[in-house]
């Protein structure tokens, strides 16, 4: 059974004595070094050059406003079910009169946590979620930590900016397909 | 004390004093930075950047890689024997810098209507200095293998000390048709007698070929690097070293690289000759006297034999990122098989075409004499029965 046509018959006549002088193989070797030698590297020099990561990356979360800049999440809870690594956690309180313009719904997250020492940003929480409230953003790494303070994200570093709001490159995967022409 | 400042200044004392620091301080240099080109030379071989975070390019990797060392532990295993395990890399590093002092690194400089010599010392058995002082060099592996009470440590030392001792002989032996060429043991006339592009290499080109392999085995660089050889040995010799008695084997390493180097292009590349230096010279002899002349001459003829050592050693590396090492036998059957008897049939052809009168002509004709005769004996050998070829 042929998989591919790169398959090539090793040669086991004996050498002869040009070939025995190990001579023309160094050569050989020596021209494809160099050659390698000259080439232009690939290398993406990572603190100074970044390089696009596609509209499916999962980096730093991010929890949507809707249009009119209210928050979507409800404290459901499905999040912190689906997550594997037990990284989410919340608590819901019920929206009073007058909160209209900040949460689109009666129950909403009054503290809505993740701990990013523990989350393993498989993105199983944007796919739970009900209400498209949270996502992993493309566009964003979670920064670099130092210390265990910093390691719990709160809604102050969770919610959505709605002078920067995020927006996805690409939703279907054809437009996916033409961001990587 | 008048007499002693006169004697100074009219001996060439303090500037033979100056040239053999300056010699010494640019071994250190360029060994430092073959390190920091050594890695760079492998990175881009195998489509890296190479080291470029140490100032610019990495150019202060060299500096970092050095303090670092300094850092580490200097640790002495309790069974090695103390003063035989801190002799090795001392006498590794001392050797190496030895070996350098009768290359000529350029023609001469005339200081106070004196003529100073661009080289440590002109002796009129320079190559046999080389050769005794490289020879001493497998003791510093030796004794360092040996002090560390180490079975890696010690197969390493073993292995250097046959390499070296079966490829000096072919080395010894392609040195021997230069020298029936020239006449001299001195470097310096060696490398006088190639003025005018009358390089040896013309005349050499299988003794070069020899010389080059056997130079490999001596440095202990790949594809003959069995004495540290990681694969089987650990570290081979300097398994139980560490800090900077580590750091001076390996630095040894690259100061024989430029040593060697430095013969090569006396031996074979014409030293500090380059085509057309009689018309620099004279040019800038008129353009800026006869002194000043002379002596920015000299300068570029300095020059021209840096630039053919820095290749040399880009040579090393190149080829130490390209073949893959030998197996210890195959590494005794070049030796002695191979290139001993070819050291041998080279000191022949030369020696007839010495006597016949024709040099150039005669070693080419006698190289491709010995070529048809070797194809027909081995077409003429008895064919080995291969059983499983055969099937």
């Amino acid at each position: 059974m042929q998989l591919t046509n790169r398959a090539k018959k090793t040669d086991k006549s004996e050498l002869s004595l040009f070939e025995r002088s190990y001579l023309p193989s160094l050569a050989t070797g020596l021209g494809i070094t160099i050659k390698h030698f000259f080439q232009a590297k690939p290398t993406i020099e990572y603190p100074e050059q970044k390089r696009y990561l596609g509209p499916v990356f999962r980096g730093h979360h991010i929890l949507k406003r809707d249009e009119e800049g209210r928050e979507r999440c409800t404290a459901c809870g499905l999040c912190a079910v689906a997550c594997p690594a037990e990284a989410i956690s919340m608590v819901a309180q019920e929206r009073v009169k007058g909160e209209e313009h900040l949460y689109r719904e009666e129950k909403y997250a009054a503290v809505y946590e993740i701990n990013m020492l523990r989350c393993i940003f498989c993105g199983l929480c944007e796919e739970a979620c009900p209400k498209q409230a949270v996502y992993l953003r493309h566009d964003m790494f979670v920064p670099v930590f130092t210390d265990r303070s910093n390691v719990v994200y709160g809604k102050d570093q969770l919610v959505e900016d709605m002078t920067h709001r995020y927006k996805r490159d690409a939703w279907t995967k054809e437009d996916a397909m033409k961001l990587w022409k | 004390m008048g007499s002693f400042v006169q004697w100074l200044t009219e001996s060439m004392f303090l500037w033979k004093a100056l040239i053999i620091i300056v010699i010494f301080a640019i071994t250190l240099a360029i060994a430092a930075y073959s390190t920091w080109g050594e890695r760079k030379v492998a990175a881009y071989i195998q489509d890296r950047r190479g080291p470029n975070r140490a100032g610019w390019g990495g150019l202060l990797q060299p500096l970092a890689d050095a303090g670092k060392m300094f850092f580490k532990e200097d640790f002495i295993p309790a069974q090695a024997d103390k003063w035989l395990f801190i002799l090795g890399p001392c006498l590794s590093m001392f050797t190496a810098l030895m070996s350098s002092a009768v290359v000529p690194f350029g023609s001469s400089f005339i200081i106070g209507g004196k003529e100073v010599f661009v080289q440590a010392i002109e002796i009129n058995i320079g190559i046999l200095y080389v050769f005794g002082v490289v020879s001493l060099g497998v003791y510093g592996v030796m004794i360092g293998g040996w002090a560390s009470n180490n079975k890696f440590s010690l197969l390493g030392a073993i292995r250097a000390a046959s390499q070296n001792i079966s490829y000096e002989l072919a080395m010894g032996m392609s040195i021997i048709a230069i020298l029936m060429m020239s006449g001299t043991l001195s470097v310096r006339e060696i490398v006088l007698q190639q003025h005018g592009g009358n390089w040896n290499i013309f005349y050499q080109p299988l003794g070069f070929l020899i010389f080059t392999i056997c130079a490999f085995a001596e440095c202990n660089r790949t594809p003959f690097d069995l004495p540290e050889c990681e694969t089987e040995l650990v570290g081979g010799y300097h398994t139980e070293y560490s800090s900077m008695k580590l750091g001076f084997y390996l630095f040894a390493e690259y100061i024989n690289m430029f040593a060697s180097s430095a013969v090569t292009a006396c031996l074979f590349f014409g030293g500090y000759n380059y085509p057309g230096m009689d018309f620099v010279e004279r040019q800038l002899i008129s353009g800026i006297g006869a002194n000043a002349g002379h002596n920015v001459a000299t300068l570029i003829g300095i020059g021209s034999m840096f630039i053919k050592i820095l290749f040399g050693i880009f040579f090393f590396m190149w080829v130490r990122w390209t073949v893959p090492r030998f197996r210890y036998d195959q590494l005794m059957n070049l030796g002695w098989k191979g290139l001993i008897p070819l050291a041998v049939a080279n000191l022949i052809i030369t020696a007839v075409a010495i006597l016949s009168g024709y040099k150039l002509v005669g070693i080419w004709v006698g190289l491709a004499i010995m070529i048809v005769l070797i194809s027909i004996v081995w077409s003429l050998r008895p064919k080995k029965k291969n059983a499983i070829m055969g099937a």
